[in-house]
């Protein structure tokens, strides 16, 4: 079996799952439970000044469905730990005291100046915690306050704040962004220029779930109001693994360790973030949708993956995947793929032929000699994937380059040439040469 | 009669017998159901279904939570979606041809489904159909089985008013007498005809053909005539014994047992012999053990490739404890005043896949014997000569015309009846879209 030992800002971790700073996390009974399951660390829910603040007493998440009850999409309204500071800093010392091989990392979120800070940071490292990561992310409620969110939105802010507590830290120290903003690299670019030993990434996304279709207000609400909260689980991993990825493959924070978050639910998710160049990956929703116990399928998926694909460990599979991520203008325009449908595993829905007849380019035949038969016509197609995508047979449709002759389509030969855009003669600031 | 007596079970085992033979899908599971429809382009099963349902739509109204849109989809292709969703043969319809088979031999639940969406509506009775402005005429639908209800039911929608002559006591034909009661629990074909009547614009009436209605007559008093009078007369055996006592035609005793008040108080036979190899013959034999005969044996003349009864029908009537004895014919009923068995000659396919008798016989035990060989059109009571017929049944056009201007015709009686309530339903559909087109034709004539 692979060794899934993980090092992050040179915190160890049996493995590299960690549970995010979140409702799993927010007391002593909740991680015990989770380091017994096998979690390899957590980050403990946020601590905030007290007096505490106050949660409603009512709906704080809601999910978007699929039909069979899964979760694919969750939001929340909660805010940070609503327990008094001691409460927390004793318990956290006890959970490291009691698991000493795990990672424990605790979440803070201050109001924006610089003695707050000072004051904090000694406290919170003085429970032997192995790092503290800085809650910039938060979208709801706490940003009204000009915390979480507020401060993850203005690169400034970040670097600021980043410094306050690097100044007042001797643990690592990671900043946590928020993905509600147009562009993650200058946020990213600030943690590290004040100092940040890493970025976690992503927070939630502002959301509003949906309309209560019987009292057309909002839904969840409390006592008949409610507000945009954090969007996360599954539906939300696309979003975090682009973020992830940007900073991974741009050159001025491509050195700045990540701590992938986003919708993990199984390994793969897992093997996603790792390969576009997260270090390790923390988890939320998929622990508060199925319990615990899914670190199972988590930490044997993995390991398994690495044992088949000879990959020695973790850190091996980090970034292995970014040197194949780029800018659009860079993809080569000579290659020409067309969609090839196995007849023998084709059930004959005709799912294809409809949504390239309707949405794209009319490539896929519904009869051929008066038989109901579903193919491709290689003079339309544009090798889209929209039939791969919507295929209900896994691999009946798929993607075949051409390798030589002509494009039939265009009537053009296939050339072995690149042809990026940055060259391509339509492109009126094209580069010579 | 010493051993066809009642109470051979008790009145739960009956219940229980009688219970409903699918019984309805919940939310979650219609949901978990829905999700499997692929939404196919073009979709096999509406290819499949006499009434042409779009059944993808339907099943995607039902996943959006649009059970009431999904009813609309269904009814306003089958006003008798419901009781299809019970009856109709979906293993050789719609299920057949789900591409799921391809994938993984496990088709979607139609029938399930389009009950699910239908059952609600027709319970809250929720009106779907609102009629066009009155036409001014009216037309008489003789026949108030599944065929006439279909097409009263369309001839309304369409504006029309409908004089709707039923011979027996309640609307439903086959639907009401003749469908095996598990199959229809609740009184549910009561309910779907009073959903149809509800509509407005259908006037019932006593009557049939050959009795108190001619043709000529309804040709008089009416803009148009639609005949669906299904197959009043059955196919007797010809045999020697056949008027011994205990001796009976399968579809009286399916219609007596679904008219019964209290089945517990129904004679049933301990031993019985079912001649036939369709659903008459199944839906007999099926009921006779469900209220208590011991051995029941369904004799057909040739193999179960060629019952008209479907594979899934067949091993339901096994699954209940009927054995199916195939390629026999029966030679003489034996007895001397009541039923005492019946001899059979076995039969064979010769070279040439014609039945051919094997000279051996043999003889089974029985205290009761059901004909079930078929049904026919009682023809004198069509009294026209001028009304085309092949083999027995009404000659009718793509439209359901019949050889006689302003008579249309559907359902078993027509010779392109396939003995399945849909069809009746879509034949039914079909003639009352004929007909607005033949009158609106003649307003402006």
């Amino acid at each position: 079996m692979a060794d899934l030992k993980c090092k992050f800002l040179g915190i160890e971790s049996p493995n590299p799952f960690w549970l995010a700073s979140a409702p799993p996390t927010d007391k002593a009974y909740n991680v015990n439970r989770a380091f017994e399951a096998g979690w390899g660390g957590a980050v403990w829910k946020t601590l905030g000044e007290d007096p505490p603040i106050v949660n409603v007493s009512g709906p704080r998440y809601a999910a978007i469905h699929s039909n069979d009850r899964r979760v694919i999409g969750f939001n929340n309204i909660e805010l940070i730990t609503d327990r008094p500071l001691q409460t927390n800093l004793d318990e956290i010392r006890q959970i490291k005291r009691d698991w000493p091989d795990r990672a424990l990392v605790v979440s803070v979120m201050f109001a924006m100046n610089k003695e707050t800070w000072a004051k904090y940071i000694p406290m919170i490292e003085d429970t032997g915690c192995d790092g503290i990561e800085l809650n910039f992310g938060c979208p709801h409620g706490m940003s009204e306050r000009g915390m979480g969110a507020a401060v993850g939105q203005v690169p400034e802010y970040i670097q600021m704040a980043t410094e306050w507590a690097k100044g007042a830290a001797s643990v690592p120290v990671i900043v946590k962004l928020t993905p509600n903003i147009t562009n993650i690299l200058p946020p990213a670019k600030a943690a590290m220029d004040g100092g940040a030993d890493g970025v976690s990434l992503i927070n939630t996304l502002n959301s509003i779930m949906r309309v209560d279709y019987d009292t057309l207000t909002m839904y969840p609400t409390t006592d008949g109001m409610g507000t945009h909260g954090g969007y996360c689980g599954e539906a939300v991993k696309p979003i975090a693994l682009n973020m992830v990825a940007e900073i991974a493959r741009t050159q001025a924070t491509s050195q700045l360790p990540i701590s992938g978050i986003g919708g993990v639910t199984d390994w793969r998710d897992a093997v996603d973030f790792l390969a576009l160049g997260a270090s390790n990956v923390q988890v939320c929703t998929a622990a508060m949708v199925y319990g615990f116990r899914i670190i199972d399928d988590l930490t044997d998926g993995l390991s398994t993956f690495l044992d088949e694909k000879g990959i020695a460990s973790v850190s091996d599979l980090v970034g292995r995947a970014v040197p194949s991520v780029t800018d659009w203008q860079h993809l080569n325009l000579n290659h020409v793929e067309k969609a090839v449908i196995d007849q023998s595993s084709c059930i004959q829905c005709g799912r294809c032929h409809e949504v390239c007849e309707d949405t794209s380019h009319q490539a896929i035949t519904h009869t051929v000699d008066g038989e109901r038969r579903f193919m491709v016509i290689d003079e339309e197609c544009v090798g889209c994937n929209l039939c791969v995508s919507v295929c209900p047979v896994e691999d009946c449709i798929t993607m075949k380059p051409l390798t030589g002759g002509v494009d039939p389509r265009t009537g053009q030969p296939i050339s072995d040439d690149r042809l990026e855009w940055t060259r391509h003669p339509n492109n009126p600031m094209r580069q010579d040469g | 009669m010493g051993n066809i007596r009642s109470h051979r079970l008790s009145r739960e085992d009956i219940e229980a017998n009688f219970g409903d033979i699918h019984p309805p899908l919940d939310r979650p599971r219609a949901l978990l159901e829905a999700d499997r429809c692929y939404f196919c382009y073009d979709a096999p099963c509406t290819t499949a279904c006499p009434t042409g349902i779009d059944i993808p739509g339907f099943i995607q109204k039902i996943r959006s939570n649009n059970v009431v849109g999904s009813a609309r989809t269904i009814l306003s292709e089958n006003i008798m979606g419901g009781m299809c969703a019970r009856v109709c043969p979906t293993e050789v319809l719609c299920e057949e041809v789900c591409v799921r088979n391809t994938h993984e031999d496990k088709p979607v639940e139609i029938g399930l489904l389009q009950r699910y969406a239908t059952d609600p509506v027709l319970e809250a009775g929720i009106p779907l159909f609102e009629r066009a402005p009155p036409s001014g005429h009216t037309v008489a639908v003789v026949g108030g089985g599944p065929a006439g209800l279909s097409c009263a039911h369309r001839l309304a929608v369409l504006g029309h008013e409908v004089v709707l002559f039923n011979r027996d006591a309640k609307l439903g034909g086959l639907n009401e007498y003749g469908i095996a009661a598990y199959k229809t629990v609740d009184d549910f074909a009561q309910r779907e005809v009073e959903y149809i009547l509800s509509l407005g614009g259908i006037e019932v009436r006593q009557g049939a053909l050959g009795e108190d209605l001619s043709l000529a007559q309804l040709r008089n008093d009416f803009a148009a005539v639609f005949i669906g009078v299904g197959l009043s007369d059955v196919n007797g055996l010809d045999l020697e014994g056949e008027d011994l006592a205990g001796v009976e035609n399968a579809v009286d005793y399916i219609s007596r047992l679904r008219q019964a008040e209290d089945k517990t108080k129904l004679p049933v036979g301990g031993q019985v012999v079912v001649i036939g190899g369709g659903m008459t013959a199944i839906d007999a034999a099926v009921q006779s053990r469900a209220l208590g005969a011991e051995q029941v044996t369904i004799v057909y003349r040739r193999g179960p490739e060629h019952m008209s009864a479907s594979a899934h029908e067949q091993e339901l009537a096994q699954i209940n404890g009927v054995s199916i004895q195939h390629f026999a014919r029966p030679v003489k009923i034996l007895g001397e005043s009541e039923v005492e068995g019946v001899l059979f000659e076995s039969t064979r396919l010769d070279e040439d896949g014609r039945l051919a008798d094997t000279g051996e016989t043999f003889h089974i035990d029985a205290d009761v014997v059901f004909k079930a060989i078929g049904q026919k059109l009682r023809v004198s009571d069509l009294e026209d000569e001028s009304l085309e017929m092949q083999w027995g049944k009404i000659v009718v056009d793509a439209d359901h015309a019949t050889s006689i201007m302003g008579v249309w015709a559907g359902g078993d009686c027509v010779a392109e009846g396939e003995d399945l309530t849909v069809s009746a339903v879509q034949h039914g559909k079909v003639a009352a879209m004929a007909i607005d087109r033949y009158l609106h034709a003649g307003e402006t004539r």
